[in-house]
């Protein structure tokens, strides 16, 4: 924790094909990324409210990281136009293919590079991979105490309490910072871009292009061939067709057909 | 404040880009805030602009403007039933030099002229919405959007027709339905091949038709078709008094144009693309209030600088010019370091050196003329019947045309009020 001046928050951002335009290649049977439409990983939307609110009740610096290629330049500009102070973008070629294991490693250094962090803020888990293997393998690598799957958070006496996600309800954590916290998707109403905002991603120099050089990441560490995940096989569920039944008439006459058609289809028990 | 400009310049519609473009040329720093996604995105129009400002804004303009057809065929006509008559003008030369005319589509053309005003310097920044000026002691010093307040020497408003923020600060008067037409438009796909073959064009010439009669149903107001490259634009703008007066839906006035035979004609197999609706201020000059305070002035459609006179559609241009024109009276401004109502009072000039107000003057008797519902509804009809009886021949024995035309005219209005009306007509054209 540091004296009196600004804690510097790190927020880890993954840039993802929007939801409703999730599409599947047939043949390499791979996510498509590249001519879709994308947006901030939506949990990691929320994980940055998290830090402007905070900014908003105390002095504090929001660093905004992500690993990708240069298309995620699109998500950390929007994070800026909504406040956040500056942005990192890993990008690099040898990274292309990385599985959880690297991606966490190669973030981790970068988050160690950047340096006098306070709080390190992540999404608990991606639209497109939902692995949530992530943040935990961040906080794993640099040491620090992590609380997985918040929805609520405060800072009281430089410590950071937060109320975490259990199957059966919640608890409520404490622990020093430096530390990690992955963040539920939908706790909190991330806020829309300013004009100052925007203005300030105009003007230039808030985001930074690192490659894993100018980090001093392993090539041996990270990309395809350092990636222990093996798809073996991705399938396409079919939905079966729509019966495209239409009933017609009377109110009370048509709920009484259709509960009829419903239990002759086995869809629900007489 | 967090942030401070020489200028800033609400709405990026094409009174907002050259305001801004011009300013960025005078070494201003310059905010051009729009709302859309991108600048256009929102916008839509019947479809042609006249070209002259763009050699004043930018002489190179024809290298790179997304013209979809220069317009080398202008028509008018009438539509009476399943009838009509036009009237028709060739000029294949028009296509370059300060007359040149072409069709565009706005999310391309607004979009080509917001990117020169922010290659000229102007930060361009979209998919914000200026939500009120930033005031001062009844001074406009600037704007507001959601929690930031940017402070200027100099507001340019050209928000467009429905000016929110004018009125909000007192400068334009609540909108009075008499002081709005709805405009309608659909675009028609169809292949270029198609369109030059069934208007008879070259691979660049395009043509416009304006529509008057049962195009607009009798109310006051009339028909658009303009030729773009792969698309045709056809639309409807009437006096929404009218319409409120007739109860009747600009929906419907639009289906019963589209459907007209000879408007069929020209749309055969076409997909329908987009549709829709925005208002035009009408009546110009006089109807609107202030276009000068401390500390802002109005452009384009916010000032209501639209000239619509039956013949021709004039808002674009007019949009341009009154933005080169407060760019300059800014410059005035700088140079008195008076940016109040009167350091700015030079706009009113540099609008009459560009014919804005010149023209706005000359055709605000159009308003009159505009007004009169006969022109819209009996003298189509007059002319169709008239044409209809001299085309025709079926042995029935015929008459001397003059005959015809008294005949036709007898009995429909009082010869000295149709005089006056023609006269009238005519004045304003
Ligand atoms: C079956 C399967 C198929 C896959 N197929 C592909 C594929 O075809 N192509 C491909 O590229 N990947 C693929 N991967 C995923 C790849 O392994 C992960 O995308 C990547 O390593 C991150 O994991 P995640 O998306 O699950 O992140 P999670 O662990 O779910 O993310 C948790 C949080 O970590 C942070 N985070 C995650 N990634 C980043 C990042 N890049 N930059 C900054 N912060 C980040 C965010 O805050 C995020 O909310 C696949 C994974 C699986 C399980
Ligand atoms: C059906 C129809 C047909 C027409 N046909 C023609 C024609 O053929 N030829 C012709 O020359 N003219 C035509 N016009 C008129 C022409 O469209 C207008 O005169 C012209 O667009 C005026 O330009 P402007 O820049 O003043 O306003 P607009 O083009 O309306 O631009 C205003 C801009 O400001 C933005 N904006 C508004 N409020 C805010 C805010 N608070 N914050 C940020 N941004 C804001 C809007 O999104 C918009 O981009 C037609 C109009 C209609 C409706």
């Amino acid at each position: 924790m540091p004296t009196g001046g600004p804690i510097r928050i790190v927020v880890c951002i993954k840039q993802v094909p929007k939801a409703q335009e999730l599409q599947v290649d047939p043949k390499t049977q791979t996510l498509k990324r590249v001519g879709v439409p994308s947006e901030i990983n939506p949990p990691d939307a929320n994980a940055l409210e998290f830090a402007l609110r905070i900014k908003d009740d105390m002095p504090a610096e929001i660093v905004v990281l992500s690993m990708g290629p240069t298309s995620f330049d699109e998500s950390l500009e929007r994070a800026i136009a909504m406040g956040a102070d500056r942005a990192v973008l890993l990008t690099d070629r040898i990274l292309g293919g990385s599985d959880t294991v690297p991606t966490a490693h190669a973030l981790s250094e970068t988050i160690a590079k950047i340096g006098g962090y306070d709080l390190i803020l992540c999404g608990e888990e991606t639209t497109d991979a939902s692995t949530g293997h992530v943040g935990p393998g961040i906080a794993g690598h640099l040491a620090i105490p992590q609380v997985t799957y918040i929805s609520e958070m405060r800072i009281v006496d430089g410590k950071v309490r937060a109320r975490r996600t259990a199957e059966d309800g919640s608890e409520w954590w404490e622990t020093a910072m430096p530390c990690l916290l992955t963040v539920n998707f939908g706790c909190n109403r991330p806020r829309e871009p300013t004009l100052s905002g925007k203005i300030r991603v105009k003007r230039g120099g808030v985001i930074v292009h690192w490659s894993c050089a100018d980090v001093g990441i392993d090539p041996n560490k990270v990309g395809l061939r350092n990636s222990p995940t093996i798809v073996a096989k991705v399938d396409t569920v079919h939905l079966p067709p729509r019966a495209r039944k239409l009933f017609q008439g009377e109110a009370r006459e048509v709920v009484a057909q259709l509960l009829k058609a419903l239990v002759e289809d086995g869809v629900i028990a007489p | 404040m967090a942030e401070r400009f020489d200028a800033v310049v609400v709405g990026a519609g094409p009174a907002g880009s050259a305001a801004a473009l011009a300013l960025a040329k005078e070494k201003f720093s310059v905010l051009l805030v729009e709302r859309g996604r991108t600048a256009g995105s929102k916008n839509m129009f019947g479809g042609r602009v006249y070209a002259w400002p763009l050699f004043d804004l930018l002489p190179e303009w024809q290298k790179d403007c997304p013209v979809e057809r220069f317009v080398t065929r202008e028509s008018l006509a009438f539509l009476s039933g399943d009838a009509s008559l036009s009237v028709q003008f060739e000029n294949p030369a028009s296509t370059s030099g300060r007359a040149a005319s072409f069709t565009a589509l706005r999310p391309k053309f607004d979009e080509w002229l917001a990117k020169k005003a922010e290659a000229a310097g102007a930060t361009l920044i979209t998919g914000i919405k200026v939500d009120e000026l930033l005031r001062e002691g009844g001074k406009v010093r600037g704007v507001v959007a959601g929690p930031d307040k940017i402070a200027a020497n100099v507001v340019v408003l050209a928000e467009g027709a429905m000016g929110p923020l004018a009125q909000k600060a007192g400068l334009l008067p609540e909108l009075a339905p008499k002081a709005v037409s709805v405009g309608v438009k659909e675009t028609v796909e169809l292949p270029a091949a198609t369109i030059q073959e069934r208007f008879a064009l070259g691979e660049k010439e395009g043509a416009a038709v304006v529509y008057a009669g049962d195009a607009s149903m009798g109310l006051r107001g009339g028909g658009f078709l303009y030729t773009n490259k792969a698309s045709v634009s056809l639309g409807l703008v009437v006096s929404s008094e009218d319409l409120a007066r007739k109860k009747v839906e600009v929906q419907e006035v639009m289906e019963r144009f589209r459907l007209h035979p000879s408007i069929q004609r020209l749309l055969k197999g076409g997909k329908v693309g987009e549709y829709s609706a925005h208002l035009v201020p009408e009546l110009g000059l006089g109807m609107r209030a202030k276009y000068i305070a401390d500390g802002v002035l109005l452009a384009g459609d916010a000032a209501g600088f639209l000239i619509n006179n039956g013949y021709t559609f004039r808002g674009v241009d007019l949009a341009i010019a009154s933005g080169i024109a407060a760019a300059r009276a800014a410059v005035d401004a700088r140079a008195r370091g008076d940016f109040s109502a009167a350091g700015l009072a030079s706009y009113d000039r540099h609008l009459r050196a560009l014919n804005v107000l010149t023209d706005l003057e000359r055709f605000r008797s159009t308003g009159g003329y505009l007004k009169n519902e006969r022109l819209f509804s009996l003298y189509p009809k007059l002319l169709l019947g008239i044409t209809e009886k001299v085309y025709t021949v079926d042995g029935s024995g015929k008459e001397r045309i003059s005959d015809v035309v008294l005949q036709e005219m007898k009995g429909k209005a009082p010869l000295f009020k149709m005089l006056k009306d023609f006269l009238d007509a005519a004045r304003s054209m």
